[in-house]
This record gives structure tokens, C-alpha cells and sequence, in this order.
């Protein structure tokens, strides 16, 4: 049950669970909520009502940690991450033309992260460390050293017609 | 004496990512065969190893036969039968396959202490590690050395901190030792954040125990019976091969209840971090850990007093913990023999950029820069004009041309107003615009400031608009006096070390390369990589009329028909740079 059509209801089960699995640990709000979103694809605010409110802990005190950490998604995600780093090594060896290429194939606008049809979702990090082979550009979890606009779109091309 | 014969493919960071567990895999199919197997009667050994450190060669290989090493470079699947059959077997090197020179120098102009054993040793073997001295230094300690004897040879050594600031190991240990407190604890601190830094990376995958090893040893002297690793959730290889070397630790009886028979208890857990720069100052790490934002607070009082839940609390870098077996090993004044000055031992580099041999590298403290650029480095990709190089990240600053000949230690560094930080190394050359590598830095830091004190968040954040603006043409020439003034009230008055060092790459490049902002605020950006300072134009004789350019212009301001020339509207280009970047025939300029 990844992606949108994410149910409190049917997802009752699953967080029970991961309630169970660090009940009574000092300082676990980082790694349970890292569970939900590795479960779910992204935290879905219900999901972290009802842990909040399972935990009697106010639910802004979770809002505040799932937002000021990068790795949190609030919305749902692609079926295929894209993760294009740019690091110090990566930005000087032009990551940002790669992106500009990856954005136009995707048509993604400047503020958009995931395309209308969930098929993807490009992000963009800070620093991957594999800057000795930069450019990098991951693909689902798949890295690409010394990646070229070229190569990249030719992995994209693959991806949708897997689809 | 028989001599063994082995094959080391690097499956550090970048051997991965550049194919080498296919080339494992490849090694592991050809020697499995019947014919190679009945060929090699005394057999030969084959494991993955961490970094190697020329990761821009990767995938490397070496294969040890009779006592020589031999190291093949851009190693391939298909290239590894040839390998097995011709030298393995056949006795053979293949010589357009080795190494060359630069590769020799690259590594004998170094000098390797805590990067020792990563890239020798599997990694993912405790016994691989006891073999090479592993734990000896752990079992000295507990035997025969008191707490304070411990803390007494880490502060001769000389070693300071590798994650940035250089604060004295020794003494660190020493305040946490002298409070007293019914629980205290060791944190790691393999959060790299650095954006162009890989070392910790590389060591807990090339060499975890190490650092598992300094953390134990750590605990002993301070007093310490719990730590924590917090590392970066983006490195899942580290966390893999960190967990797997505490499994086998504790199997071992080198960690757990009374380690060793000596009555010592402790304990590693591992944290995972969630990605915010922000998190490699202490305090912040430590709230983290606890489960709660990020956010620094005021010292003090300082982490050994109440750190972690309130309790005295070190915390040490993964290259400094991983320095210790080897200090405690062979004596404080063979550490303190390496180095210059009040910057003593070695430091691990991540030399990137615009660099020939980007990779890993160890040098003396002190080295001179032109060292390590030249010799190790083996000057500039494409023997282009090298600029400058920007040391310690966000955090640090850029070292023009001209000082290519001055010492990289802790002070010399501070005075030219940069840092050797966690050792992010970036070579820039001639073809890049120092406004827009301190307008990248800035940007990482105003996004990453917590958002806690005024001076960070609102000064980075004006900080940023005067950059931006200087970058799109719209630069006044009061504006370097702004953002000197305004950047060295932002160090000055900001809480922690994030906003006191995020003015820094500005400042320095100020300094610097003062008439490169001048020619920005001018209109013009020299190193053509300001988009909005260039215009761009079709060149009619070298358009063949493909089209690429117009379907990927934007705004509308690519016309013309297929196969005649086409025209770009100046009135409608939002210089974007789109059409530049896809036309396959050079035929848009900038200017």
C-alpha cells in the first residue's frame, strides 16, 4: 500500500506494530517515523496523527521533527526515485545541466518534484560521497558514476516503458 | 616459504558504483573453473576490500603473486578471464591493463596511517583485521594501562579532532573524565555532512573496527559504558558493514559485559541520522539522538559536562576514533613524528574537482598544497589553469593559485581565512566562476541553517539575495562592502559553528578574487557560467535546423522552420541556457 491511496483504517495493523516495536525506548521518534516512511513510501499525516495520538504526545511535536529532517516526505512519491546529487564535486562538474536535462524529459516544473502521473520523482542531495566519480546520479538506489545527460536519459527511456 | 596468491578487488564507494561486485562476481566464476583450479595447486585467496583510493580508476584490482603487487585499473567483467588465465595462472602480467606512473605516485608520495589497513583487509571480516593488529591496542589498554595513562598518551600524540574544529582529543577526554556522573557516553559522529568529503564513509567501509575499536578505548578512558554511532542514512553500506562488525565484536567478547575478562562494560548502538547538515555540531547531534529536532543550543555547558540526556558526553569524528588503535599501538611520539607544528599526525583528503587523480589520499599534516595538487593529485584535468582550491566545505574557504605553496595544518589554513574542516578538497580551474561556487556554498548553508538564531537564519538568508542578485546582473558596487560587513556580523553573533563559518567561502573569494565580483556586478561573467549574465544566439552557419533547441526553449523564443537556421527573440529569452545545453552541433553561443 505505497503511494496515494494511503488508509488509516487499512493501515491500523501496520502501525500497531511499529508502535510495539520501539514502545518504552527513550528518544525512538526519528527511527519510527524513518519506519512508517520506509513502510508507506512517504508519512502520510494520518499516519503520524494516529502514532502521535496512540503516544499522547501532541502531534505537532512529530510535524516538527518529520520536517526539519531532509530524508522526510510529507507527499507521496514516484515509482521511480531519481536522485541526483548535488554535492561540492558534483555542482563544479555540472550536476545542475544534468538536472536541467532530467526536468525537461520528465517535464517537471521548477517547483515540482514527482511527475502527474507518480511515475517519477527527482530530488536533489546534498552530497551522495562518491564525488571522486562526479557527476553521480542515483536511480532507484542504482548509482551512476561520471554520468553523462546522454546515458541518464537513455535509464529514464528504459524505466518508462517498463510501465 | 610458499608465497600466496591473491586478488583484492576495491569495493569501496566508488568500486561499487563503478561495477564492482560484477567484477567480484567475474573473479569468483573463473576460479571456480576446473582448469583454472587445477592449475593453481596452492590456490588463491579472492576478497573485496574498502577504498583503494584512486576511486577515479575504479573498478581497481590487485592481484598479489609471489610476494609483488600488481594493480589493473578500469577493470570490466569481461576483462577478468583474461586477467586469471594470462596472470594468475599464466605468471603474466597484462601491462596496458596496469597502473601507470601517476598511479605509482600517487600513492608513494603518501603517507598512510589510519587509511592503513582500508583497502587491504575485507571489511566485513573481524579475523581479517585481528590479523593485522586488530584489537591488540584494546587489549593493551585494558590489561595494563589505566584510564588516565590512556588519556596521557592520546594528549602527547598531538591528535586533534578530524571533523573540523581541532579540538585537542586528549584533553576532550580528559575534561569528560573529570566529571563525575553515574552514566556517560562515547558518540561517534560519522554524520558527514560535508558536501564533498568522504572519508568517514570510505573508513567504516573500508575499516569499521577501527573505529569500533577507538570508540572502546574512548569509553575506557573517559569511563563511558554506552555509545552511539549517529550516522548518515545515505550511507547504507557503512551502517550494513558497521552493524555486521558489531555483531561480530560482540561474539568476540570485545564488546558487551566485562570485555576482555577485564571487568570493563560497554556497549555500541547504532543512530541513524535523517539528513540535516546542521547535525555535526555537537549539541544538535545530541537532540537528534534524543529523538527531537536538531538544533544547537548555547554552550555552556559543554557535551563532556551534560551532553546526551543531560549525562557527560564525548564526541569524536570517525577518523579521529579510527586514529586511536594505531596511536595506542605504536606510541604517542611515532603519531607525534608525523605532522608540523601543533598539527600533529596525518589527515585523510578527499581530492576532487577539477583534479587527474581524484581519490581518497593521506598526507602529513603540513604537506604543502602544491604537494598534494601536483605530485599526489597529478595536476589539473586537461593541464587546464588551476584557480583555486576550496578547502573544509561550506565551512571553509577558497586557497587562490597563488598560495599553491602553503601548508595544509590547522593554523595556516585559519590564517588565510579558510579551514582543513573534515578534509573536502576541491580543485577548481580556470573555467570556474568563484562568485557561483560562493553562491552555491551559501545556498547549502542558508537551506541547512536551523532556523533557531537571527544572525543564521535571516543573515544567511539576506546574505543569499545580494549573491543572487550580483549573479543576475542586478550587483551594485556598495554591495561587496555589504556583504563583507554583514558576513562578519553574521560569524560574530551566530550560535554555533554553521552561521559562524557560512560567511566564510564569501568572504574568502572577497578577498581573493575581489575583481571577479567587480566584472559580475559589471554584467559580465568571464567563466560564462552565470546564466543570466550571458546572451545567448544561434550561430546561422553552424544550425543545421533541428529543432532541439526550439522544443526545449521554455519561453517561447526559439522560431524557425525545420532545417533553415533558427532565431532567438532577446525580448522573450529567459536565459535559461536550455538550448545551449541540447544543441548537438555547438551552434548557440553565449556571451
Amino acid at each position: 500500500m505505497r503511494g496515494k491511496d494511503f488508509s488509516v483504517e487499512q493501515a491500523a495493523g501496520t502501525l500497531e506494530s511499529l508502535y510495539e516495536k520501539y514502545r518504552g525506548e527513550k528518544g525512538a521518534v526519528i527511527p519510527l517515523l524513518q519506519d512508517v516512511q520506509e513502510e508507506f513510501g512517504y508519512l502520510p499525516e494520518e499516519a503520524v496523527n494516529w502514532i502521535a495520538d496512540r503516544l499522547e504526545v501532541p502531534r505537532s511535536f512529530f510535524f516538527g521533527v518529520a520536517t526539519f529532517y531532509a530524508q522526510f516526505h510529507l507527499a507521496p512519491r514516484g515509482k521511480n526515485i531519481i536522485t541526483a546529487c548535488s554535492g561540492t564535486a558534483c555542482h563544479v562538474k555540472g550536476s545542475e545541466r544534468i538536472i536541467n536535462f532530467i526536468k525537461r524529459d520528465l517535464g517537471l516544473t521548477d517547483k515540482q518534484e514527482t511527475t502527474e502521473d507518480m511515475g517519477f520523482t527527482l530530488e536533489k542531495v546534498n552530497c551522495v560521497g562518491v564525488c571522486s566519480i562526479s557527476p553521480v546520479v542515483i536511480i532507484n538506489k542504482k548509482v551512476h558514476g561520471k554520468a553523462a545527460p546522454a546515458k541518464i536519459l537513455k535509464e529514464i527511456k528504459l524505466l518508462k516503458k517498463k510501465k | 616459504m610458499a608465497k600466496e596468491t591473491s586478488i583484492r578487488v576495491c569495493m569501496g564507494p566508488g568500486g561499487i558504483a563503478s561495477g564492482g561486485e560484477e567484477v567480484l562476481r567475474a573473479f569468483g566464476r573463473e576460479l571456480k573453473k576446473s582448469n583454472v583450479k587445477a592449475a593453481l595447486k596452492k590456490g588463491c585467496s579472492m576478497h573485496h576490500v574498502g577504498c583503494m583510493g584512486l576511486c577515479a580508476r575504479d573498478v581497481l584490482v590487485e592481484v598479489v603473486l609471489n610476494g609483488k603487487t600488481y594493480t589493473y585499473q578500469y577493470v570490466t567483467p569481461d576483462m577478468v578471464s583474461t586477467i586469471v588465465s594470462k596472470h594468475v595462472v599464466g605468471g603474466k602480467p597484462i601491462k596496458e591493463w596496469l597502473v601507470d606512473d601517476s598511479y605509482v605516485n600517487f600513492i608513494k608520495k603518501q603517507t598512510k596511517v589510519v587509511l592503513s589497513d582500508c583497502g587491504r583487509i575485507n571489511p566485513e571480516s573481524l579475523d581479517a583485521y585481528i590479523a593485522v593488529g586488530g584489537y591488540e591496542a584494546t587489549r593493551s589498554v585494558l590489561k595494563s594501562k589505566t584510564p588516565e595513562d590512556t588519556i596521557e598518551i592520546i594528549k602527547e600524540s598531538g591528535l586533534r579532532g578530524r571533523g573540523g574544529a581541532g579540538f585537542p582529543t586528549g584533553r576532550k577526554w580528559e575534561f569528560c573524565r573529570a566529571v563525575e556522573s553515574d552514566r556517560k557516553y562515547i558518540i561517534c559522529n560519522a554524520d558527514e555532512g560535508d558536501p564533498g568529503a568522504f572519508m568517514d564513509r570510505a573508513l567504516l567501509e573500508g575499516n569499521p573496527h577501527a573505529v569500533l575499536e577507538g570508540m572502546i578505548i574512548g569509553a575506557y578512558a573517559i569511563g563511558a559504558d554506552s555509545g552511539y554511532v549517529y550516522i548518515r542514512a545515505e550511507y547504507p553500506l557503512a551502517v550494513e558493514r558497521l552493524r555486521l562488525a558489531l555483531k561480530h565484536a560482540k561474539k568476540k567478547k570485545l564488546l558487551g559485559r566485562n570485555i576482555l575478562g577485564s571487568g570493563f562494560n560497554f556497549d555500541i548502538k547504532i543512530k541513524l541520522g535523517a539528513g540535516a547538515f546542521v547535525c555535526g555540531e555537537s549539541t544538535a547531534l545530541m537532540y537528534s539522538i534524543e529523538g527531537k529536532r536538531g538544533m544547537p543550543r548555547i554552550t555552556p555547558p559543554r557535551s563532556t559536562e551534560a551532553g546526551l540526556w543531560g549525562k557527560p558526553t564525548v564526541l569524536n569524528n570517525v577518523e579521529t576514533l579510527a586514529n586511536i588503535p594505531y596511536i595506542i599501538r605504536n606510541g604517542a611520539n611515532w603519531f607525534a613524528s608525523f605532522g608540523k607544528g601543533k598539527s600533529k599526525g596525518t589527515k585523510v583528503f578527499a581530492l576532487t574537482g577539477k583534479i587527474k587523480n581524484s581519490g581518497l589520499i593521506e598526507v602529513p599534516m603540513g604537506i604543502s598544497l602544491r604537494k598534494i595538487v601536483y605530485d599526489i593529485g597529478g595536476g589539473i584535468e586537461e593541464d587546464k589553469k588551476l584557480k583555486a582550491v576550496q578547502t573544509g566545505g561550506p565551512s571553509g574557504g577558497c586557497i587562490p593559485a597563488s598560495m599553491i605553496d602553503i601548508n595544509v595544518d590547522y593554523e595556516s589554513l585559519a590564517k588565510v581565512g579558510s579551514i582543513v574542516g573534515s578534509g573536502g578538497m576541491i580543485v577548481l580551474d580556470e573555467d570556474d566562476c568563484m562568485v557561483n561556487v560562493a553562491k552555491y556554498f551559501l545556498q547549502f548553508t542558508q537551506s541547512e541553517s536551523c532556523g533557531k538564531c537571527v544572525p543564521c537564519r535571516v543573515g544567511t538568508k539576506r546574505l543569499l539575495e545580494i549573491m543572487e542578485r550580483i549573479t543576475s546582473g542586478r550587483g551594485k558596487t556598495s554591495d561587496l562592502a555589504l556583504l563583507e560587513k554583514l558576513g562578519n556580523d553574521v560569524k560574530s553573533a551566530s550560535l554555533c559553528g554553521l552561521g559562524q563559518a557560512a560567511p566564510n567561502p564569501i568572504l574568502s573569494t572577497i578577498k581573493y578574487f575581489r575583481e571577479e565580483y567587480e566584472v559580475h556586478i559589471a554584467g559580465r561573467c568571464p567563466s560564462k557560467v552565470c546564466k543570466e549574465l550571458l546572451t545567448y544566439s544561434i550561430i546561422e552557419e553552424l544550425c543545421k535546423g533541428c529543432c532541439a533547441c526550439l522544443r526545449a526553449c521554455s519561453s517561447g523564443a526559439i522560431t524557425g522552420e525545420k532545417k533553415k537556421p533558427h532565431r532567438i527573440d532577446q525580448s522573450l529569452c529567459v536565459k535559461c541556457g536550455a538550448c545551449f545545453e541540447v544543441c548537438k552541433f555547438k551552434s548557440v553561443d553565449r556571451e
